[in-house]
This record gives C-alpha cells, structure tokens and sequence, in this order.
C-alpha cells in the first residue's frame, strides 16, 4: 500500500516532568539544597541528564501506541477531551517534537496550522507580515506574491497594508493571520483549533474557508472541540482518550459516543431499581429513550428526519392528574423549548397506577444541527407538585447533510439559531428594470 | 448521506497524488538515537525562511529608537575613544606602531561582530520558542539568522574605520585581499560559541547571565586593548587557541600592515573555530529533539 498519505504506527511520546509532588520539607532541607542543588544542576548539564533538574524517573506519556492510517484526500477529525493528546500528536506529525517510539510516515508536501499568526512581528506592516508569515508556513516568495492581493482581499485589511500591524484592531490582525494560513496549499494539512479565534462572524469564515480546502482533496487532519464543526467537515473522525485511539469511524458516530461519554449520558437511560430512581412516591421515571424514524435507540438524527422523545414511568398511587413533560437544550445552554404532554386522551384525566410510556415526536426539519440534551421531568396538577426532573437525561446529535434538501439549501457556511425549521419559501423574478412581476408558468 | 461526497473526495485526490508522485516526498518521524546528522541539504531548502527572519531582524531591530541604527557606530565609537584614553594614553600600552585609536578600532570592529553575534546567537533559540513550539523547520535557521541579521551593524561600522584609516592617512596593501577570511573567521567563531550556549539557553537559563559576563572576559582575552605581540613565543601562537586573537591580528595585518607575522596563530585560531562550529553544530542537533519541548 504505497498510497496512503499518513501511516502512524504505535507512536507514543512521553514527558518527564521532574518531582513535582515532593514530600514535606523541613527549612534545614532547603538550605542544604540551596547550597547543594547548583552543584548537582553543574553535576547534571556536564552528564548531559535529560532532565537536569532533580530526580527524572516522574514521568507521563501522553501517547501511547497510537497507529491509524490517512488516505490521500481523506478529511479526518480529531477529537478527545483536554490532555487527551490531540495536541501532542499532530506536533510529532508535524515534526516539531520527537515521538519517544513508534513511527509514521507522511507522503506529500505537508503543511501545519497550530495557530494563526505564528511569527508576526508587530512593528511590521501587514504588507511585511504577510511575507514574514507565509515564508514561515513553507510558501516560496513567488507562491505569496501570486495570492498575495488574495489574502488582503480575504482579510478586509486593503487600507491599512502598509500599517504596522501593532495598530491594527484584534480582529483585523486575526484576519489578516487567518487569511495567510487559508492560502497555504500543500497536500496534507494538519490543523489545529485555529478557528477557536475570533468573533462568530470570523469563525464561520474560517470554518467556510476550511470547507473549501477540504473539497479540493487536500488531506487534511482537523483537530477540533467543535463538534459541529468536525461532524461537517469530516466524513471520518478519531477518538483519542487516554493516549491511545479509542475509537476510529463515520464522525457523527464517533462524535455521538465522545460526547456520550464526556457528559455521561446517552440516547438511552435506565433506572432499573425503582428506589434509585428518580421521582416521589407518587412516580418514579424508569426509562428515557430517544428514538429514530424507525423506531430504534437512536444517538444522531438526520435534521430531516422526526426524533421520538420517549420517557418510561410508574405512577405508583391512582388518582393524580399526571402531566409529563420535556425540555431541550443545547450545548450553548440555550433551551430550545419546553413541552407538555396533549395527548387528548390524557387530558384532564386521573391515571391508575401501573406503568406507561409516554412518547413526543419532534418533527424532522425543525431542529438546528448539534448536541442536544434532553430533560425529562412529570408533575401533578392537583397539589401541584414537580415529581421529578431529571435534567440531562439524554444526549443525541444532530446532523446536517449537504444534499441540499435540508433547510440549508446550497449554502455551505455555519447557520446560526437553536432551531432550523424548513420555511415555505418564494422567491418571484421581476423584470430587469423592476416595473412589475413577470409571469411565470 | 455523505457517502457521494466522500468518494469524489477520493477519486479526485488519488489522481492529485499520481500527479505528484515523482516528486512526492516521504517524510519519516521515528525517535533519534546518538548524534543525528546535520541536515545540510534541507539547511539550504529552507534559505527563503532564512532569509525573511534575517530581513525581520534588520527591518525590526532600531525601530522605535531616536537615534535609530546611529547605534551601530556609536557601540565601537565610544568604546575606541575610552580604551585610546585609558589604554593608549594613560597606560602606554604598545600598539605595534599603529596610533592607538586606529588600532583599538580595526579590533573593535571585528570584535562587535563576533559579540553581538554571540548574544543574539545564545538567545535566539528562547527568543523564537513561540516559532518552535508552533511550526516544523531546520532549527539550526534560528541561529544562523541571529548571525547574520548583524552584519548590517558591522558593515556600517566598517566605513567608519574606513574613514579613521583615510584620516590618519592609513592606505592598505594587497594583504587586505585576506580580509573577507578573517570577517569569515569571525562568523565561525560566533556561530559555533553561540551554537553551544544556545542549545544550553533552552534547558538552563543561566546562559542568558552568563553570556555577557563571558564576552566581557573574552575581550580582555583578546588581544583588542594590547598588542599580541607583547607575548614571546611559543605562548604567542598557543594563544591563537582563541580564535578571536587569529581574527585580531589578522585583520590588523590585512588592514594597518602591522608587521606581526600572524600566520602560525591564524592557523591555530581557524582550526580552533573550525572545531568550536563543527562541535557545536552536532551538540545543537542532538539537543534539537528536546527543544520544542522545554523552550
């Protein structure tokens, strides 16, 4: 297999971080070490010791036989909690540090974003800094001088390229870093959470910008928190937990489990004990389920499709009036809504004690892509009572496709908003000189 | 539903490849072991970085200053006019028939380059960590653009000493030919003193302390006050394990014509340099695996 653009093959790094937890110590220890330890630092660069300073046997690996292959134009998402080693894997990708063992094997012209701007200097004008930083990303002065009015073009910055960039605003010098690293071209791309910069109007420039380069088959590694961001511009995600890979496949898929995992729930909950479970002596909740079209536990929806919110529950005395109800939220924690349940049979109606399972459909083409996290509580209308609720119950996500039947349309970029309802759109063509519509048949 | 997309992705990308194939470059990434090789040939792949770090350098370095780049004359100026006073006028030091100031100044000059080469060199790998954490490129580029973006400084103090020459009527002869050797000499000095510090800036910070406190003994080491000609020999060539005294007396020769004989101590000086830049080159790319890390 002579094809693939980046073969990782039981990488694994690690760090020394000298004594950190050092016992108690008494004032006298000090002292003797004050006058010891310069000693025995002279001792340690003289022996070239790999960690001069104390003892070097604390040490943590950050990676640990991580092994995964990218083929050449594969856009792969690379997700995991903080300290996971994201960070530490694409700086050995990129060579800036050594992995401890293992190997890997990159084919193609690479480039690297960790971040925006690396090597601006501010007494420099944008002009200058353009140059500066391209050449610092790999590009040859001719690559910078031909997409050079570009990258101005993108930054918005035409009228202060030839300021000093310690003058410009935030923003404009995040444009301008921005745009520099959007014109590198080489063939495989690693990419860290560069667009976890900037106002949201920046980001979704960037993020659209990110699109585009993916769809010219690029390979591109994207390390990111975005979940939204990595279900779409990724087919293909990887989990890293705890140094090593723990999962590799389909994004929206990975980023339902890393997500599942992260905030301890999932599309299905279950309280199989009923003193455990939430709720009086009135009812208790046994079950919350989210399920698909198809009526299976579902994690991610297509945003076209209908997501069912199911909850099970016991009432254990006859004779309330039982209102069950749901509210969703999603990871801006914004509620997106709240819901009571009508089903007419119910309404106004005492219950019997036993078990029910109650279930609201939420329709396809109404909520936004992303995480959401389901609340699912009951009260009693007569004493008014809140009997339980359990606030993120489950989690499931959200996916928008790019088949261009969704309430995006052909539009590319990040839409804004906690729902997304498919609109009854019209749009009417009136003559070139706007006297009046023309008919159409 | 992406499934279309993904495959397009492919198709398109296996045909990019093919394209690319017959200069597609492997890059392998496994640990180093022992002392690594030094690279040379991506070194010089990577002369358009150097050159924009050394240009940044120059373009940065007098900004915000009132007398601007007047610093690079000023530095060996007033220096020459402190060491004529006390050294030639006061204590009568010998200057092997030169006037005192002119041969004080053909020393400085040189010596400027060297030192303030050695303090940008011993600092540049700290200085850049926020390049080296970020972006892969040969790390020796850091120092040897530190080195260079100098040389702006010692081509204008340079004149200067060509005009103190024109005015004490001091006109060369073809051992000035020799010059660019000793100049030349000057950068291995720097760069392989500083290729050490540097690497040992990143893991100890001391270097940054001891680096000027170094250079202030160095100068007295050398002869820039005194003539080396004060020194019988044998210990006159012994002491061109320096390879600053070589450079002095090189240029003194090439430069004023002083009748010293240099040879046997430049041969001494260009090999001791030599061993100092080819040392700390190799201690710089065994050190270099560790810096990303450390900085």
């Amino acid at each position: 297999m002579d094809d693939i653009a980046i073969r990782v093959r039981g990488i694994g790094k690690e760090y020394r971080i000298g004594a950190r937890q050092q016992s108690y110590r008494t004032l006298r220890d000090s002292l003797v070490d004050l006058v010891m330890s310069p000693l025995r630092r002279v001792a340690g660069v003289l022996r070239h010791s790999s960690a001069g300073f104390g003892p070097s046997n604390d040490s943590i690996w950050a990676l640990r036989d991580v092994s995964f292959d990218v083929q050449p134009g594969e856009v792969v998402g690379l997700i995991g909690r903080n300290g996971a080693g994201k960070s530490t894997l694409l700086k050995i990708l990129s060579r800036i540090t050594e992995p401890t063992t293992g190997s890997a094997e990159i084919r193609g012209r690479m480039g690297t974003l960790l971040e925006v701007g690396t090597g601006f200097h501010a007494e420099l004008t944008g002009r200058e800094n353009i140059y500066l930083n391209g050449a610092i990303l790999g590009m040859t002065r001719a690559e910078i001088a031909r997409n050079f009015d570009e990258i101005v073009a993108f930054a918005e910055v035409e009228k202060f390229i030839d300021t000093p960039v310690k003058h410009y605003s935030s923003g404009m010098y995040l444009r301008l870093a921005f745009a520099v690293a959007a014109h590198l071209r080489p063939e495989i791309l690693l990419v860290d959470e560069v667009l976890a910069v900037g106002d949201a109007h920046f980001q979704n420039k960037c993020l659209a910008k990110m699109e585009e380069v993916g769809r010219q088959g690029r390979t591109i590694l994207f390390v990111s928190h975005n979940m939204p961001a990595v279900t779409r511009l990724c087919p293909r995600t990887i989990l890293l937990g705890e140094g090593g890979v723990q999962m590799d496949g389909p994004s929206h898929q990975v980023a339902g489990v890393y997500l599942s995992s992260e905030i301890g729930n999932s599309a299905e909950r279950e309280w199989p004990d009923v003193a455990k479970a939430p709720g009086s002596d009135v009812i208790r909740l046994r079950a919350v389920r989210l399920r698909g079209k198809d009526g299976r536990v579902a994690e991610t929806i297509d945003i076209r499709e209908p997501v069912g919110l199911q909850m099970e529950y016991d009432i254990l005395q006859s004779g309330y009036i039982v209102i069950p109800h749901f509210s969703v939220y999603n990871l801006d924690g914004i509620e997106v809504f709240s819901a009571v349940e009508t089903d007419p049979e119910w309404k106004g109606r005492r219950r019997s004690a036993g078990r029910y399972v109650t279930i609201a459909w939420i329709p396809g083409n109404y909520l936004a892509e992303g995480t959401l996290l389901v609340g699912a509580a009951a009260n009693t209308v007569n004493p008014s009572r809140m009997h339980f609720w359990e606030r993120d119950a489950v989690v499931f996500c959200v996916i928008d496709s790019f088949d261009g039947d969704s309430a995006r349309g052909d539009f590319p970029g990040e839409l804004h908003g906690a729902v997304r309802p498919l609109l009854n759109w019209t749009t009417q063509y009136f003559s070139q000189n706007g006297t009046g519509p023309v008919e159409l048949d | 539903m992406n499934e279309p997309q993904i495959q397009s992705f492919q198709t398109r990308a296996v045909g990019a490849e093919e394209r690319a194939s017959g200069s597609a470059a492997i890059i392998r990434i496994e640990p180093s072991r022992g002392w690594v090789s030094l690279k040379l040939g991506e070194l010089w792949k990577y002369r358009e970085l150097l050159y924009f770090l050394v240009w940044r350098d120059v373009k940065v370095r007098y900004k915000q200053t009132v007398l601007g780049v007047a610093w690079a004359i000023i530095q060996p100026v007033v220096t020459m006019i402190v060491f004529s006073l006390f050294f030639g006028r006061l204590a009568k030091i010998p200057s092997d028939g030169v006037p005192y100031p002119l041969f004080n100044l053909t020393a400085l000059v040189p010596w400027n380059l060297f030192s303030n080469g050695l303090n940008h060199v011993s600092n540049s790998m700290v200085d850049s960590s926020n390049l080296i954490k970020k972006i892969y490129f040969p790390r020796l580029v850091v120092p040897i653009g530190a080195l260079l973006s100098g040389f702006v400084d010692f081509a204008l103090a340079f004149i200067v000493l060509l005009g103190m020459m024109l005015y004490y009527g001091m006109i060369p002869t073809v051992n000035v030919l020799f010059l660019p050797l000793f100049i030349l000499l000057t950068l291995i000095t720097s760069l392989g003193t500083g290729l050490w510090l540097s690497a040992l800036n990143v893991r100890y910070r001391d270097v940054r302390y001891i680096v000027p406190f170094m250079i202030q003994l160095w100068l007295f080491a050398t002869p820039i006050v005194y003539p080396s000609s004060m020194l019988p020999e044998p210990w006159r060539t012994i002491y061109g394990i320096n390879p600053m005294v070589g450079v002095i007396e090189g240029s003194r020769w090439a430069l004023l014509g002083t009748n010293t004989a240099p040879g046997p101590i430049i041969i001494v000086s260009s090999i001791a340099a030599l061993a100092l830049l080819v040392s700390g080159a190799y201690y710089f790319r065994r050190m270099e695996k560790t810096f990303a890390d450390i900085v």
